[in-house]
């Protein structure tokens, strides 16, 4: 009879259990998208927050002095120490490997320019553009493409293995440069393919292939520094101290983290004779925009589920308001309390389960649909948020349903029936 | 007999007292009355059209107030423009104050001149004189042992790790020379950022200038607002110092206006999501509210009600809810608002009642369409019927 019951009232009440049904749906699937989106954003923002450029330097560990004012070094090129090119792709052999986006090595040497009949000394910076590497069986690209994003090129980006330069914006403008017209360099002549605008000061600076600096410079496999782009953890107690002072465990715990700090320490131990540093600008900021941005999303997402859970109950308390007569009846042929609100509940249950079933795989549609427009990347729904949200679907509509099953129960039947309320 | 003219004077009394008393038309009795003797469910009603606006005023007011939330955390990147004199010449002396008068007193202008000077032993070391007390408010991120005091200027500094290792590595007062001038100095604390300024020693600007001669030839500027007013704040220097380049910090705008744009947008799409799943809540409430009440359109029909009186009435009764639950659910959720901006931003969101006109038109019209939907279905039907009880 209890099965029959419940069949028969989701079989001839259509309109009401829609009703109910679709209030559920929607509110389960505002609540998964919501959920999905608020996990992802940190990872999705990071990613974003990239768009600062490195956040990490790599310098030779016995290095001299720098001595440049607004981009213009004043000390001897050849001074001073050099990491080694070939060292360089053993940064994708560190733990936090998938965290580092990309980087770019940086070599500026002084190199005469030649131009209509004067010389002048100009700084030109060897880097990777968009450089292939590869590590073990690891193949991956990385440069300035991807750790400088702000750098724009109005031409074509040089090719990496070939010897054509970038002329920075403002040097181009004071050598009354024209377009297709080759640069004479330290008495070789260059083929410019662009000219980079980067409102740094590199606007008054020459890009090139490192090769072509190292060259320059007479030194084979030189690089000046390393730029690191690395997506990281904003800093915590544990991040800010010392390795050397921690106890083993501690010291796994903030080793296995990707803190700025700890990610900078695995630079040091796989370059050999360098020093890694966090650039600040870049590392401190991000930490504090990325939590401010995490956090509101949680407030929101938070004040989206209690927003849901008050529609769904709203519709339940109306979907069993509507059926006092049904219980008035029920009550005359002699249910008890217990059944009746046992009858209810059940429908309650099987509402909250489709709706839920069908709410999850509709937020989920949402959130992809969110990630692909917002972030052009997928938003990844965790499995684990299916039986989360279904619980939650089912509390929610228990609790929704609890007030006014107890007061439609206690309701006289003789006044239900007679259709006065 | 005495019982007749006391009932008589009563009877003439109360209808003396209905005469006088303020004329409430049936219609608004018949409004009062169906919300009174159904308070469940009226209430039920109007806690779904209370929950709703609640949540749409929260998100209009974090949507409008989050970006300038976030763009202030963005300030903490430093400057975003740069003003250099025109073809490395230094800039004239009152050009700080000429760019704080030009832009307002939030803008924050910091001047950098730069001179190379020689330690002892001969070395190199890149020195710069700028304001302490204003590089301490626009770099933020420059981690220092100890600020110098703005006013004591005997000598203070603040030497960047990799320039204490050459200049001072024993943390003592040093002497630095410049074209044949020596300056004692003191280095006060140590300065780290991971960049440029690690190589640098840096001191107060007037000291700096009387020893080297040089004055500043680079100011940083810090402009707040959007990026359309960023482009006009640079117009406007452009104006106030014709003799200087005014050049965009491309790193830090874009990377700012990318994030930001994000973020807007996740929160706009957040933001329409669950307004919109309020307001359709909100609507399967009140056409279920209506729906039941199919005996009292039956009634007033039967009665002979006109079509447009028993339209009327209960679109009254919709717009009547929309605006109770507007004004209710208007502040809740600016209440909503100002405790998410102190939870997560550490300032409250400023409420903005401009908010309120689009709160309140949506939610009766949310109303109005939840009314008008059952009414559309009930009035094919004969009263007749629904009076039998099917």
């Amino acid at each position: 009879m209890f099965p029959r019951l419940v069949y028969e009232s989701f079989r001839r009440q259509t309109r009401r259990k829609l009703l109910a049904g679709i209030a559920i749906t929607l509110g389960v699937a505002v609540a998964t998208a919501m959920i999905a989106v608020a996990t992802d954003i940190g990872d999705k923002i990071n990613r974003e927050l990239r768009s600062y450029g490195a956040n990490l330097v790599v310098t030779p560990q016995e290095d001299t002095l720098d001595v440049e004012i607004g981009g213009i070094n004043l000390k001897p090129p050849s001074d001073g120490a050099f990491l080694n090119e070939a060292d360089l792709p053993k940064i994708r052999g560190t733990f936090w490997h998938h965290n580092i986006v990309g980087f770019s090595p940086m070599l500026p040497v002084t190199v005469p320019l030649e131009r209509d009949g004067t010389q002048r000394n100009v700084t030109l910076v060897g880097t990777y553009f968009s450089k292939q590497l590869s590590f073990g069986k690891d193949e991956f690209t990385t440069g300035v493409r991807i750790t400088h994003p702000w750098w724009k090129v109005d031409g074509h980006w040089p090719d990496d293995n070939f010897t054509s330069v970038l002329l920075g914006e403002r040097l181009a403008e004071r050598i009354h440069w024209r377009a297709l017209q080759t640069i004479t360099l330290a008495g070789r002549d260059f083929h410019v393919s662009g000219v980079l605008s980067t409102g740094g000061p590199e606007d008054d600076e020459i890009v090139a292939p490192l090769a072509v600096a190292q060259q320059m410079l007479g030194k084979p496999g030189a690089v000046r520094r390393v730029y690191v782009s690395a997506l990281t953890k904003p800093p915590d107690a544990l991040s800010v101290r010392d390795p050397k002072t921690m106890s083993p465990e501690v010291y796994d715990r903030w080793y296995c983290s990707p803190y700025v700090e700890s990610i900078a320490y695995q630079l040091q131990e796989a370059i050999p004779h360098s020093h890694a540093e966090q650039i600040r600008q870049v590392a401190q900021n991000e930490g504090t925009v990325l939590s401010r941005i995490k956090g509101l999303m949680l407030l929101v997402t938070l004040a989206a589920l209690l927003a849901s859970a008050l529609a769904v109950s709203a519709a339940m308390a109306t979907a069993i308001f509507e059926r006092r007569v049904e219980i008035g009846l029920m009550k005359a042929l002699g249910a008890g309390n217990l059944v009746v609100s046992a009858v209810f509940f059940a429908e309650a249950l099987l509402l909250a389960l489709m709706g839920g079933v069908v709410g999850f795989i509709a937020g989920s549609l949402l959130a992809h649909q969110i990630g692909r427009s917002i972030f052009a990347s997928q938003i990844s729904i965790q499995p684990v948020l299916f039986p989360i949200i279904m619980a939650i679907a089912v509390f929610v509509t228990f609790a929704g349903s609890a007030a006014a099953i107890r007061r439609a129960v206690k309701f006289d039947p003789v006044f239900s029936l007679r259709g006065g309320a | 007999m005495s019982t007749a003219p006391t009932a008589l004077r009563t009877a003439k009394e109360v209808a003396e007292r209905r005469a006088q008393a303020p004329h409430t038309s049936m219609f608004v009795r018949m409004l009062i009355r169906a919300a009174m003797l159904r308070r469940g469910r009226a209430a039920s009603a109007l806690l779904a059209m209370v929950v709703a606006a609640a949540v749409a005023t929260a998100m209009m007011n974090l949507y409008v107030d989050v970006q300038a939330k976030l763009r202030s955390e963005f300030r903490n990147y430093g400057a975003n423009v740069v003003i250099v004199g025109k073809s490395g010449q230094s800039l004239a002396p009152d050009a700080v104050t000429k760019i704080e008068s030009a832009l307002g007193p939030k803008t924050l202008a910091v001047p950098f001149a730069y001179a190379v000077a020689r330690t002892k032993d001969g070395q190199s070391v890149v020195v710069v004189g700028t304001d302490f007390a204003r590089a301490r408010q626009l770099n933020h991120w420059w981690n220092v042992t100890h600020w110098p005091d703005a006013a004591g200027n005997s000598g203070q500094t603040l030497v960047g790790m990799r320039a204490a290792a050459v200049a001072t590595p024993e943390h003592q007062a040093f002497d630095l020379t410049f074209q044949g001038k020596a300056i004692h100095l003191v280095p006060t604390g140590l300065l780290q950022t991971g960049a440029a300024e690690d190589s640098r020693i840096y001191l107060d600007q007037r000291e700096f200038e009387n020893w080297t001669g040089v004055a500043p030839t680079t100011i940083e500027v810090a402009v707040s607002g959007t990026a359309d007013e960023v482009q006009q704040g640079m117009k406007q220097l452009a104006v106030a110092l014709p003799e200087a380049d005014i050049r965009p910090v491309r790193q830090i705008m874009e990377g700012e206006a990318n994030v930001l744009n994000k973020t807007r947008a996740t929160l706009y799409a957040s933001a329409t999501l669950v307004v919109l799943t309020s307001a359709l809540c909100v609507l399967a409430t009140l056409i279920g509210w209506v729906f039941d009440r199919r005996r009292d359109f039956a009634i007033m029909k039967a009665l002979g009600a006109s079509e447009g009186l028993v339209n009327g009435f209960f679109a009254a009764e919709a717009a009547a809810l929309g605006v109770v639950g507007a004004i209710l659910g208007f502040f809740i959720g600016i209440g909503v608002a100002a405790w998410i901006g102190r939870a997560n931003f550490h300032a409250p969101v400023v409420p903005r009642f401009s908010v309120f006109p689009y709160v309140l038109a949506g939610s009766i019209a949310v109303a109005l369409i939840s009314a008008v939907l059952p009414i559309g279905l009930l009035r094919r039907v004969q009263p007749a019927i629904i009076l039998r009880g099917e």
